[in-house]
């Protein structure tokens, strides 16, 4: 009897013995990486959508003792049900799509090339992490950090590099949440006071409806075309586009951005932060994946603005170069910041909505350069 | 493949079929703006 209650007892104590161990002193690291998460998503409301359920993930699967991510473990079964599948980022690919209003860009389709240039951090970071001895796969999921799209940057680790998973994910995040930060200095330091008070022509955003319908059919039809490894985040952004464009599924639409967005996310983050144990969490790679995020998101900013500086000199200064900077998939934020950058320069400059069709440029560029770099490994045997 | 190699190929592949695939995209949306263009704004009736 005796025997039994202390067995009992110790049972209760096994977690706070645990504790005192080498892995129970990695696991307090952990549990203290996951507060941060929590505190930046509530209290910083840093992508509170995602670093949230992250950080509870985090914190869930670093309590000492926990069997959340071991086989038949609540945070194992959505793992395997939506990140091994690659189904959640295309879930939540589906919502963006209906979200996005591609009006802008189909009015004034040249500055889509925007968002070409502002993959160039992707291809540059993957190089990067090649050098600092990451594997050719791993180099590639480091460099969709370039993306600026965090889904993107999911869908691709959950496809090669699944024990990269939780470093990358939250770095894409945390990242894309500090685009207000990391651009504008590099946007006033590469260009000059009269290039970023170049006026654009007034903008007419008047596109027909066969052409709004059309749009979505054919970027699906080229990517299958040329990348077919990629189709399935083309294909899920651009159904929930069609879907929306088409006005006659309103019901799917309402579904597709609010209750399947919403719950893919909650449990996309959770996995992810189920990924998170401190074996696989606290590793050098861990740091050297955070700064070349960084590098990435820099030389994308850089790449588009460069970018534009040719265009302007091209063009004989009829085109801002700020807008180079919104070719990225962070939207509409970077919109928003080439728009704050260009009227402290003029008061009377007014780049928002050519901006937002380089952003939403930036946005197909992203998938476009992910769809491409899955085809290529493809294409080397890689994959 | 050597990491070299690897690396070039997708800088250069990678950063030019991004490229080369937009820039046909907005020739393709060109050609659909063209074949259906803008309806003209409805003048509103006036009334009498």
């Amino acid at each position: 009897m005796t025997s039994a209650i202390w067995s009992a007892l110790q049972s209760l104590g096994e977690g706070f013995a645990f504790l005192g161990t080498t892995a129970g002193l990695q696991a307090l690291v952990m549990l203290a990486v996951g507060g941060a998460l929590l505190y930046l998503a509530v209290v910083k409301e840093v992508e509170p959508l995602l670093l949230l359920p992250i950080g509870f993930g985090c914190m869930l699967v670093n309590l000492p003792l926990s069997e959340l991510f071991q086989e038949h473990g609540m945070l194992k079964v959505i793992y395997d049900f939506g990140i091994v599948t690659e189904l959640f980022p295309l879930f939540i690919f589906i919502g963006i799509g209906t979200m996005i209003d591609f009006t802008p860009m189909l009015a004034n389709p040249r500055l889509l090339l925007f968002g070409a240039a502002g993959q160039l951090g992707i291809f540059l970071t993957l190089g990067l992490a090649l050098l600092l001895g990451f594997s050719q796969r791993e180099a590639v999921c480091i460099g969709v950090i370039g993306a600026c799209d965090g889904p993107t940057v999911i869908y691709v680790a959950s496809m090669y590099s699944k024990e990269l998973l939780g470093p990358l994910s939250v770095a894409a995040y945390s990242y894309m949440a500090l685009v207000p930060v990391i651009q504008p200095p590099i946007m006033r330091a590469l260009t000059t006071h009269k290039e970023r008070a170049v006026h654009m022509p007034s903008f007419k955003s008047t596109v027909s409806r066969p052409v709004l319908l059309l749009f979505p059919l054919v970027a699906t039809a080229i990517v299958g075309l040329v990348a077919p490894k990629g189709l399935p985040l083309m294909g899920t952004i651009m159904l929930g586009n069609f879907m929306k464009v088409t006005g006659v599924v309103p019901r799917l639409v309402k579904a597709s951005e609010n209750e399947i967005a919403n719950i893919s996310t909650l449990f996309l983050g959770l996995a992810i932060g189920g990924t998170m144990g401190a074996e696989q969490f606290l590793r050098p790679q861990t740091i050297m994946i955070f700064a070349l995020g960084l590098v990435a998101i820099i030389v994308d900013t850089a790449g588009g603005v460069l970018f534009g500086k040719l265009w302007y000199a091209l063009s004989g200064g009829k085109i801002n170069p700020l807008l180079g900077a919104a070719g990225i998939s962070a939207y509409p934020m970077a919109a928003r910041l080439v728009q704050n950058e260009g009227l402290k320069a003029s008061r009377q400059n007014h780049l928002l909505m050519h901006a937002v069709a380089a952003n939403t440029g930036g946005q197909i560029g992203s998938i476009m350069a992910a769809s491409i770099m899955l085809a290529i490994l493809k294409g080397l045997g890689i994959v | 493949m050597d990491n070299l190699t690897f690396g070039f190929t997708m800088l250069i592949v990678g950063m030019g079929g991004t490229m080369l695939t937009l820039w046909l995209l907005t020739l393709v949306i060109d050609l659909l703006r063209a074949f259906f263009p803008p309806e003209p704004a409805k003048e509103k009736e006036s009334k009498p």
